[in-house]
């Protein structure tokens, strides 16, 4: 029988023959944690008396969560992590640099990676056919110091999409339907694998958003092929040598098939407070808001940036609404400096954040006040994510929350656009 | 070897149970000060929680059930979820279902996570659970619940009280 694109991966990373509902034991090429998770991780790596990480080069710190710290405590929660990056010889990224999965995705995820980290959505880095997934601190601690960890093999959806967007429509948009179709529990310990024709016209950028928000239905990962798209995207960021063609085999048993047709989507959006309480935005009318806030790992890209600021280049916020963006990596606000998105977005009257999580979880960067209304691009809108239970967050993508940000209430970015 | 068995009162709560309704982002702050986060657990979604499991445990008749309804600890990856509950006194949680990294962390800390049709079981009820055979007797209705099994790798780890005391006792992951 043929094997899924999770039974494939995890077969040749536990040397046996994968089949969905064993239980195995895998090798780890990459494990992460950051800086609210990472303090416990350490902890508990000490605890259990290890002192040497199974794969230094292969093992990352990163501090994006408060970055820079807002408090004594997490400031001090950074130093603990500094210097366990200097006793062990892993890798770190300190604050100023960027989100750990865009980094992830930029500089080490490659197709048939096993990739565990101590943040739910590790699942990102399957845009590029990695089995990449989040863990607690335990289980991340046990995989710095054993290199390998046990996994269910889970069963698998199978996503197909077909057609194309249509205007004003994006990867966000996709996701949001489908979690709005799966429910957030719908694919709990399971795989979602994407296919169809309409994959050979998507981007990176656009398989890492939605790949991003398949632990919103629940999925352990979320997984792309590897494919021409994931050759270039590997070239381009100097590992060409790593890509190898990955894809499901045929006569592969999937659980559930769903197919979904581009074409017919129009822009979506999360509503109050669950991720998959999902609606079009043409069904939500006239609703208020404070706070646009436009990144995080879902939709902090070059591509995300480059549709905000063609809608706001030449225009401004409402004067109601306060507009966050906020670009996922060093790397992305350089080129978005360079082709001029900055500008705009600036001259639209725009707050730029440092490259990191900024205001996605609460912590620092646009906490929000009692009763106001946020439209994010990020990936959660559970009540009290953004620092406030009494505040409303809705999410879309980032033309909607630039079109919004300009009329001051959730719009739908087709008149933009 | 004798059955594990936990008698206690069921606390019940809801779908959806979020990691953030559990332990807020805004408390980060404290997550290298355990006790102290501890003192948030649910605060914004459920104000009373606190109390009453400390309220059971001063009772002295067994310890704090957490009863949820399906998707308990969707979201983060945050283990400081399951590690507050457990230090506000609760001994065991049962749940229609349990997102999966949730579910995996509440193990790992060695706090009982059983999967059973928690509509059979109303606030307050008194409970007998049998964590070896997975069997949840409700002492107030006079049902008996089975539980969902757990993969043979997870059961050992909740026998030995969590992953890192399983991991200083073997040295390894044994299938």
């Amino acid at each position: 029988m043929g094997k899924t694109l999770a039974e494939k991966i995890l077969s040749l990373k536990s040397h046996s023959k994968a089949e969905a509902g064993d239980v195995v034991i895998a090798d780890v090429d990459l494990a992460f944690v950051q800086d609210t998770t990472g303090p416990l991780t350490i902890r508990q790596f000490k605890e259990s008396g290890f002192e040497a990480l199974a794969k230094p080069q292969q093992t990352i710190i990163f501090l994006d969560h408060a970055a820079p710290s807002p408090a004594q405590q997490l400031s001090n929660d950074h130093i603990l992590l500094r210097r366990f990056a200097e006793e062990t010889g892993c890798r770190i990224y300190d604050v100023g640099e960027g989100i750990c999965h865009q980094l992830v995705a930029e500089n080490f995820a490659n197709p048939g990676d096993v990739i565990v980290g101590a943040d739910s959505h590790t699942v990102t880095a399957g845009a590029l056919g990695a089995f990449a997934t989040g863990m607690g601190s335990s289980d991340v601690a046990v995989a710095l110091a054993l290199g390998k960890t046990w996994f269910r093999v889970p069963e698998s959806f199978l996503i197909e999409l077909n057609g194309a967007f249509p205007r004003g429509v994006y990867a966000k948009d996709l996701v949001l339907y489908l979690i709005g179709q799966i429910g957030a529990d719908g694919a709990n310990y399971k795989a979602l694998e994407f296919a169809g024709e309409a994959l050979a016209r998507m981007t990176m950028s656009q398989r890492l958003t939605i790949a991003n928000m398949a632990v919103e239905a629940g999925a352990k990962v979320g997984l792309f092929p590897g494919d021409k798209i994931t050759r270039d995207f590997l070239r381009e960021h100097g590992r060409g040598g790593r890509y190898k063609l990955l894809y499901p085999d045929a006569g592969a048993n999937y659980e559930r098939v769903i197919p979904v047709n581009l074409s017919q989507l129009e822009p979506m959006l999360s509503l109050p407070h669950a991720v998959d309480n999902v609606r079009s935005v043409t069904q939500v009318k006239r609703v208020k808001i404070q706070q646009a806030f436009i990144g995080t790992c879902t939709n902090g890209r070059l591509e995300d940036l480059a549709v905000a600021a063609e809608i706001l280049k030449g225009k401004k916020r409402h004067p109601g609404t306060r507009l966050l963006i906020a670009p996922a990596s060093r790397q992305v606000l350089i080129r978005a400096i360079e082709k001029g998105y900055i500008q705009s977005l600036i001259e639209a009257g725009a707050i730029i954040l440092p490259p990191g999580c900024t205001a996605c979880l609460g912590l620092h960067q646009g906490v929000l006040g009692d009763g106001e209304v946020c439209l994010s691009t990020a990936n959660r809108n559970f009540k009290g994510r953004m620092g406030n239970p009494e505040a409303m967050i809705y999410l879309a993508s980032p033309a909607t929350a630039a079109a919004s940000a300009i009329k001051g209430e959730i719009t739908d970015p087709r008149e933009f656009v | 070897m004798p059955d594990l068995v936990l008698k206690g009162k069921a606390i019940k709560l809801w779908d959806n149970i979020s990691t953030d309704d559990i332990i807020p982002g805004r408390f980060a702050h404290l997550r290298s000060n355990l006790p102290e986060l501890a003192k948030h657990v649910l605060e914004d979604a459920a104000p009373e929680f606190a109390s009453r499991v400390s309220a059971l445990s001063a009772e002295g008749k067994g310890q704090a059930i957490l009863v949820a309804g399906k998707n308990l600890g969707l979201g983060s990856s945050r283990e400081h979820a399951p590690v507050v509950i457990k230090m506000s006194g609760v001994g065991a949680i049962l749940a229609k279902s349990a997102a999966r990294i949730f579910f995996r962390n509440a193990i790992n800390q060695g706090l009982p996570v059983l999967l059973c049709d928690t509509d059979k079981i109303g606030d307050g009820d008194e409970l007998e659970i049998n964590l070896t055979g997975g069997k949840v007797a409700n002492l107030t209705s006079g049902i008996t619940l089975s539980c969902g099994k757990m993969p043979p790798i997870m059961s050992a780890i909740l026998k030995e009280g969590g992953l890192i005391p399983y991991i200083q006792k073997h040295k390894d992951f044994k299938l």
